[in-house]
């Protein structure tokens, strides 16, 4: 009732305007706060790209090399924000771009609102030039989307767009707009945002009885443990999740996608679940007897067997998508709800404790980490630099204020067990779908959303040519991206597979690469190669004191791995140190 | 939630021991009438290799609100993660799911027999009048009846016929309701209040959608 009062207000207020459904885009646009665009025009989109040559002032447009670059600049954008990631792209070709960060935007719920043009209504479905289905195509890889062929839907198709984007738990969203839609006149009588969508409930009810059998759980168990993800960064609920693990004096460990939500030198951060994780994170899962997941999915990687996963243990688990409860581990209480509000509720109800002896356990499993694993990453014997000391350097120089952005494999989880953070959504990288590529142009996009903060890509020597071309995206704009590019000449995670699963028989893996240094040269951007241990801080140094963009491209040992790891199909207890 | 229909929010039955096989269930899910939304629904089985035995879309005594009928053959398990995924769409108000003896279900069927059959094979004529069959068309070469029930009944019926010239042959989909329903109207306003669970206003916006945000 309220609203629909606020509407009429409204619509009252603004006087009638005849503008173009282009037009309508950008107040759209203006209307939602968005500042920043990233995209890549073509035919099907030109009447809203000739909208946008107005706007320049308002509406900073980041021309990307590939429209799959300005979806990953738009995830890495939101990811350091917080806010929605915009992208324009064209029909066709344009749109089919999108797929892979769509995808990707998806299985990590990062708010995306994709604006890609289409041809003329009247041609749907005559196999015009550059016509594809792309709603049919994207549908299984948004949270949302649909096909205005009229102006007089462009308002209220954005205005949904960007709440069901942001809203509950945030995902992709993508508005087809044909042509004709923007080309045509139609009367404006002003942008109303939207809060409601009769069938779109973006947080579940919050059930009393839950958090109150959830905290009674937690009050009585002797060995809780804490597992959380992403859901603390998007709730933005940092400090509540701080408040309660401190207040219960619970052991908190998190998944890729959590890192950086709790800093890392906090006394009840034990380290990192999963495939990759922390020693004593992965096999007291299987010891704790009440486990309480906060906004995370119990992703494979980090349940590792699932008929072997923490079958002793309570489960309790906070989600804001009740489609996730039960979906992988049987819950014992589902707490639904957004944990910005569910955490307080527990908080005071949860007792006051320390569970001294139970920590006291996760540090032991630490000391033995420590030294089969972590000492030799750090302190090489070789002559061949290994990935951690690279992190390890770049700690001492950051001191843990940078943003992070990884890509995908070895490097990333390298990058994950070992950077140090001080803040939230300072940690970058495709944890659901693995996207080699995505590094690059996330860290363009994450220094956008972040402009005073240092941002770091962290990437490998495959992953680094699948988007390369976004070089030419820092040139022309001049976003300060520090690129440290890990070179082992290798494929390293399907290498490490190969060796350990398959014989080391390395069916190609063995890629070579271009001097990285002289390609980031010819696009302007000033590097260097380092493969000496010797002068590996004054180039990490270097790179960070210069102003603007820098290549750095360290050597590291070809044939190093990536331990701990839980070998897949097996348990979490399972995990091994070598 | 009280004597509300299952849902795949209740308590899970199976996990005491329940009954673990596959069996089938229809499933309900009511919507908002929307473009896509059909491919949306139908990618969720198909993504998951599932095979739908059979669907069915209809209005439903809301005027703006649709409703489809999934038939699954499947554990209540896969069905309960599946329906919770389904609600989870942005156009989906609702899904319920339910065993064949918690519904009332029918499917209709045309079938097409040769005129001269059934004027010269009184046995023909005593089959369709037991089964209940009702004309719809009656031409020179051929006569269309009709027929609804469950499955089995209409495919004895079909076998029945076979050995008379049957031409052609045609069932819909099932079409269910739940025993213990109370239609939407009351589940609506739930839906249209700002702020969902227990609180129910009076449903002012029922019939009224272009008061309520939406396309």
């Amino acid at each position: 009732m309220e609203t629909l009062e606020i509407v009429k207000e409204k619509t009252t207020a603004v006087k009638e305007e005849n503008i173009s459904g282009s037009e309508a885009v950008m107040r759209a646009l203006i209307a939602e706060e968005v500042d920043t665009i990233f995209g890549y025009p073509g035919g099907a989109i030109m009447p809203i790209y000739d909208a946008l040559y107005d706007y320049d002032n308002k509406l900073k447009h980041i021309l990307v090399r590939h429209e799959q670059g300005s979806i990953h600049a738009a995830q890495g954008y939101a990811r350091t924000s917080g806010k929605t990631g915009v992208v324009f792209a064209t029909s066709g070709p344009g749109a089919t771009n999108l797929v892979t960060g769509l995808a990707d935007a998806m299985i990590d719920s990062t708010p995306i609102v994709c604006i890609t043009g289409q041809v003329f209504a009247h041609l749907l479905g005559t196999d015009a030039f550059q016509e594809t289905d792309v709603i049919n195509i994207t549908t299984p890889v948004t949270k949302w989307n649909y096909q205005v062929t009229d102006a007089n839907e462009i308002l209220s198709a954005l205005a949904k767009a960007f709440y069901i984007a942001k809203s509950g738990r945030p995902g992709p969203v993508l508005i087809d707009i044909t042509k004709n839609a923007q080309v045509q006149k139609f009367d404006y009588k002003g942008y109303e945002k939207c809060n409601h969508i009769r069938s779109y409930r973006p947080k579940p009810f919050i059930r009393k009885k839950y958090i109150e059998q959830a905290a009674a759980l937690i009050n009585e168990a002797k060995k809780p443990f804490v597992i959380f993800g992403q859901g603390v960064i998007l709730g933005d609920a940092e400090k509540e999740f701080r408040q309660f693990i401190e207040k219960a004096g619970i052991p908190s460990a998190w998944t890729v996608l959590g890192l950086s939500a709790l800093p890392t030198d906090h006394p009840l951060n034990v380290g990192m679940l999963g495939m990759h994780g922390n020693y004593g994170p992965n096999v007291l899962t299987n010891e704790c007897d009440v486990l309480i997941a906060i906004g995370m999915r119990f992703d494979d990687r980090v349940t590792g067997r699932l008929d072997k996963y923490a079958k002793q243990a309570k489960i309790i688990h906070l989600d804001i998508d009740p489609a996730e409860i039960d979906k992988n581990v049987q819950t014992t209480i589902p707490v639904w709800g957004d944990c910005k509000e569910t955490l307080p509720l527990l908080t005071t109800l949860v007792n006051k404790k320390e569970h001294k002896e139970w920590l006291k356990k996760f540090n032991d499993f630490s000391k033995e980490e420590n030294e089969i694993v972590i000492k030799k990453e750090m302190h090489p014997t070789t002559n061949e630099m290994s990935m951690a000391e690279v992190i390890d350097a770049l700690n001492e120089l950051t001191n843990g204020d940078a943003v992070i952005v990884s890509d995908v494999g070895q490097h990333q989880m390298v990058a994950c067990r070992y950077t140090k953070f001080n803040q939230s959504r300072s940690n970058v990288t495709s944890g659901g779908l693995g996207t080699m590529g995505f590094g690059l142009p996330a860290a363009i996009g994450a220094k956008y959303g972040a402009p005073q903060r240092e941002v770091v890509a962290i990437i490998g020597d495959g992953g680094f040519q699948m988007t390369i071309q976004e070089l030419g995206t820092i040139m022309q704009f001049g976003a300060a991206v520090k690129i440290l590019v890990l070179n082992n000449n290798f494929l390293g995670m399907v290498r490490q597979w190969q060796q350990l699963f398959n014989d080391r028989r390395y069916s190609f893996v063995d890629i070579q690469s271009p001097d990285f240094v002289a390609v980031a040269k010819a696009y302007n951007i000033t590097g260097q190669s380092v493969n000496d241990r010797k002068n590996l801080k004054a180039a990490l140094k270097e790179m960070l004191d210069h102003k603007g963009a820098y290549l750095l491209e360290v050597m590291v040992g070809k044939e190093n791995n990536v331990f701990p790891m839980v070998p897949q199909g097996c348990s979490v207890a399972e995990i091994r140190l070598k | 939630m009280n004597n509300d229909n299952k849902n795949q929010y209740a308590p899970n039955s199976s996990a005491s021991g329940g009954a673990k096989g596959k069996q089938e269930y229809t499933i309900t899910v009511y919507t908002e009438n929307q473009i896509g939304l059909l491919n949306r629904i139908a990618i969720m089985f198909t993504r998951r290799k599932m095979n739908i035995d059979s669907f069915n879309t209809s209005p439903t005594e809301v005027d703006s609100v649709h409703r489809f009928n999934i038939v699954v053959n499947e554990t209540e398990e896969v069905v309960r993660k599946l329906c919770r995924q389904i609600e989870k769409q942005v156009e989906v108000l609702k899904v319920y799911f339910n065993t064949n003896d918690e519904i009332v279900w029918q499917e209709m069927a045309l079938y097409k027999v040769p005129a001269d059959v059934i004027a010269t094979k009184v046995k023909v004529e005593r089959l369709l009048r037991e089964k209940g069959a009702r004309v719809v068309a009656i031409r020179t070469d051929y006569i269309v009846f009709e027929t609804s029930g469950h499955r089995e009944e209409i495919n004895a019926l079909t076998k029945a016929l076979e050995p008379y010239g049957l031409i052609e042959f045609v069932r819909t989909a099932r079409i269910a309701i739940i025993n213990n329903s109370k239609g939407f109207h009351e589940k609506l306003k739930e839906f249209e209040a700002l702020q969902p669970g227990e609180g129910i206003i009076s449903n002012e916006f029922l019939n009224q959608q272009d008061k309520v945000f939406s396309m």
